[in-house]
């Protein structure tokens, strides 16, 4: 056991990685000498060399491209892309190549490959630096999302990403690198992909998230249990696929449903979660189901970004809002 | 392949001036203006009044030796660390401070203006060069578009579509390559195996030109060569500069990560403004006082310009909403109430 932010346990779950199978190597723009812009692969070229953790062109489309080739030939790729921002030229890829192969190919080739990638804001970057766009990586077929919230959970799935045999994006929200230390096991385990997580039971309401907004809404019931209210909080973990059976529990046990991402309102992972909640819950619920998103805009630039993205106020006057109160 | 040169590092005349030493002294005067901005910029993103800067220390003459052979109506697409260059084209300075600080309004050119926002992304903007000037020669105009990048956004696979659009339309665009040595941590070598960037012009049907980099002149003079084709209908041209990239990659960087200090000090021996104070100098061009003047000029510019945007009243939290659309569709509207009632 160590104290480790989310960084550091993603660096330890690669260290493993690469340690234990030959055929995983590590794939990205100045993942190598630099370890990282933000330093996540660091040290991991001096200990497995330059033909293990490779360093890359800019070149986004280039690297999933190469990945997927390297994953069908027997490779592990664990590629990296520097920000979600910088994703969008290796989406062709990733929607037409490596969510495919599979099926294109009957089974015969296949693609048992991650793509890393930060995302989201909060830290009051550049353009194009705090995207979340995850939802049109959820809408992709073929492919798995996974979204870590705290350091445990990002080693653990990391490495069950690893060893999934098929493509898995991972999306390491920016403002969790840092933000949080756990005691972390030192060996390897794995968490499975797919299965969300009660992070805090409650009985009033329900808030369904994951990422960076598991700490904004853990913030947002500790507002709330000050006025009585007690909320329950369940971290999907995994966004695509989803797991249905927590989202339609959770809203049995409150029956008062608050969805909330920070990626833009118009179908995003919130309107999902809600789709469901009607599908399979709508007797268990007592009020309509709120979604706390981010807007239909751009996020916006550093001076007014703390508007876009949901925070404690914004989620607990949703909580509020279900309850009448 | 020998880069053009026409100014030695010690100042002398390899070749023939293309301008008079008024005009060397106003562009030595920019460039000094530039790197004032640039120091101002990294100075105030320590004291944190700025977001993340990337600094362009090392490669002015690129930026002011380009833009000074284009005409104002001109257009300029460049990137995060091309702020000489957009001044120069008529960019304001505080609009660029406004951006650093994370401010919208500091993408706005002022009418007239033909320089675009700074592309963020690499790679992705050299296409819009193509089309700017493209449609520039569709309405019967002659303005031509210049585009600046780094040597690691030709790696992206959008360099190849806008190199190979320039090349089939004969679109009037310059296409300038500040190879200034690295991509964040990977060196030039590591992005492509060809032996010279310029090269890479061949397999597009466009002339390359290698030049060097930190010579204000030679810029000057082969961005002035490639305007006059691009004007005159005769198509693109690839121009790579061969500079260097004297602070880190952004203010988040750690440069000695992946370089030695050995070669930062090795480059400053080549500094583009030192270089043409040595020329100015032996063509008695140049004293302490008008050093000074040209100094404390570019100083009270780069304050006011800093006052200007610091004084300017930060917008309101719903402004986003009104920056998406012509007119704000429901859904913005919708949002921006939510926005007010929820916080
Ligand atoms: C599409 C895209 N991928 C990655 C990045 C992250 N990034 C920012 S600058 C940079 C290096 C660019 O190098 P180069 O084109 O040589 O320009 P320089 O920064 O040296 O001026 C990278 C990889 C980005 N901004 N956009």
């Amino acid at each position: 056991m160590a104290e480790m932010n989310m960084a550091q346990a993603i660096n330890q779950a690669l260290d493993l990685a690469l340690a234990a199978d030959d055929a995983v190597i590590v794939f990205g723009e100045d993942v190598g000498t630099t370890g990282g812009v933000f330093r996540v692969t660091d040290g991991l070229q001096e200990t497995y060399g330059a033909e293990r953790v490779i360093d890359a062109p800019v070149a986004e489309s280039g690297i999933v491209g190469a990945a997927l080739g390297m994953a069908i030939a027997g490779l592990k790729p664990v590629a990296e892309i520097q920000f979600l921002g910088f994703a969008y030229p290796a989406y062709d890829q990733i929607v037409s190549h490596v969510g495919r192969i599979r099926n294109r190919s009957n089974h015969r080739f296949t693609a048992p490959m991650v793509i890393r990638i930060p995302f989201g804001g909060g830290i009051g970057a550049a353009e194009h630096h705090s995207e979340s766009a995850e939802a049109m990586l959820a809408h992709t077929p073929g492919v798995k999302v996974v979204v870590p919230s705290t350091p445990i959970d990002a080693k653990g799935l990391l490495l069950a990403a690893i060893e999934d045999p098929d493509p898995v994006i991972f999306l390491e929200p920016i403002r969790m690198y840092r933000a949080l230390k756990q005691e972390v096991p030192d060996e390897h385990y794995t968490l499975p992909i797919g299965v969300a997580q009660t992070v805090r039971e409650g009985v009033h309401a329900s808030i369904v998230t994951y990422g960076s907004m598991v700490r904004a809404s853990q913030r947002a019931a500790d507002l709330l249990a000050e006025e009585g209210v007690s909320v329950e909080i369940v971290d999907l973990r995994t966004i695509s696929p989803l797991d249905e059976d927590a989202i339609v529990a959770t809203v049995r046990r409150t029956g008062r449903l608050v969805a909330v991402t920070e990626g833009h309102r118009t179908g995003n992972m919130a309107s999902e979660i809600a789709a469901i909640a009607q599908e399979k819950a709508l007797y268990s619920l007592l009020a309509p189901v709120e979604r706390v998103t981010g807007w239909d805009t751009v996020v916006p630039l550093k001076r007014t970004e703390a508007h876009y993205v949901p925070g404690p106020e914004r989620i607990a006057a949703a909580v509020r809002r279900t309850l009448g109160t | 392949m020998e880069p053009v040169r026409i100014l030695s590092p010690d100042g002398s005349l390899v070749g023939d001036a293309p301008f008079d030493l008024e005009e060397a002294r106003r562009l030595f005067a920019a460039m000094v203006t530039g790197r004032t901005y640039d120091h101002k910029a990294t100075a105030m993103q320590k004291q944190g009044r700025l977001a993340t800067y990337a600094p362009f220390e090392g490669q002015e003459a690129c930026q002011i030796g380009s833009v000074a052979a284009l005409r104002p109506d001109d257009w300029l697409v460049g990137t995060y660390r091309d702020a000489a260059a957009m001044w120069f084209q008529g960019y304001p300075w505080q609009n660029l401070f406004l951006g650093r600080m994370g401010d919208e309004r500091g993408g706005e050119a002022p009418a007239g203006v033909n320089v675009t926002p700074p592309s963020i992304t690499v790679g992705g903007h050299m296409i819009h060069a193509v089309g700017l000037g493209w449609a520039e020669r569709l309405q019967g105009r002659d303005r031509v578009a210049l585009t600046l990048f780094g040597d690691g956004a030709t790696s992206e696979g959008d360099f190849h579509e806008a190199m190979n659009f320039a090349g089939v339309y004969a679109t009037p665009t310059i296409f300038l390559c500040q190879n200034n040595g690295f991509a964040i941590s990977m060196p030039r070598d590591r992005q492509t195996a060809a032996e010279h960037l310029a090269d890479k012009a061949i397999g597009y049907g466009m002339p390359g030109i290698q030049v060097d980099g930190n010579d204000l002149m030679a810029i000057y003079s082969v961005t002035r060569d490639a305007v006059a084709r691009a004007r005159t209908g005769e198509g693109p041209t690839f121009i790579e500069a061969l500079t260097f990239r004297i602070g880190p990659h952004t203010t988040t960087d750690d440069a000695g990560r992946y370089r030695e200090d050995g070669e930062v000090e090795e480059w400053r021996t080549r500094d583009p403004i030192d270089r043409v104070r040595a020329y100015l100098r032996l063509n008695d061009a140049w004293d302490e006082a008008w050093e000074q003047e040209t100094a404390d000029a570019a100083g009270d510019e780069i304050e006011a310009a800093v006052a200007a945007a610091e004084a300017l009243e930060p917008f309101g939290p719903t402004a986003m909403f009104d920056r998406m659309y012509a007119e704000p569709t429901s859904a913005m509207d919708r949002q921006r109430g939510m926005l007010r009632r929820d916080g």
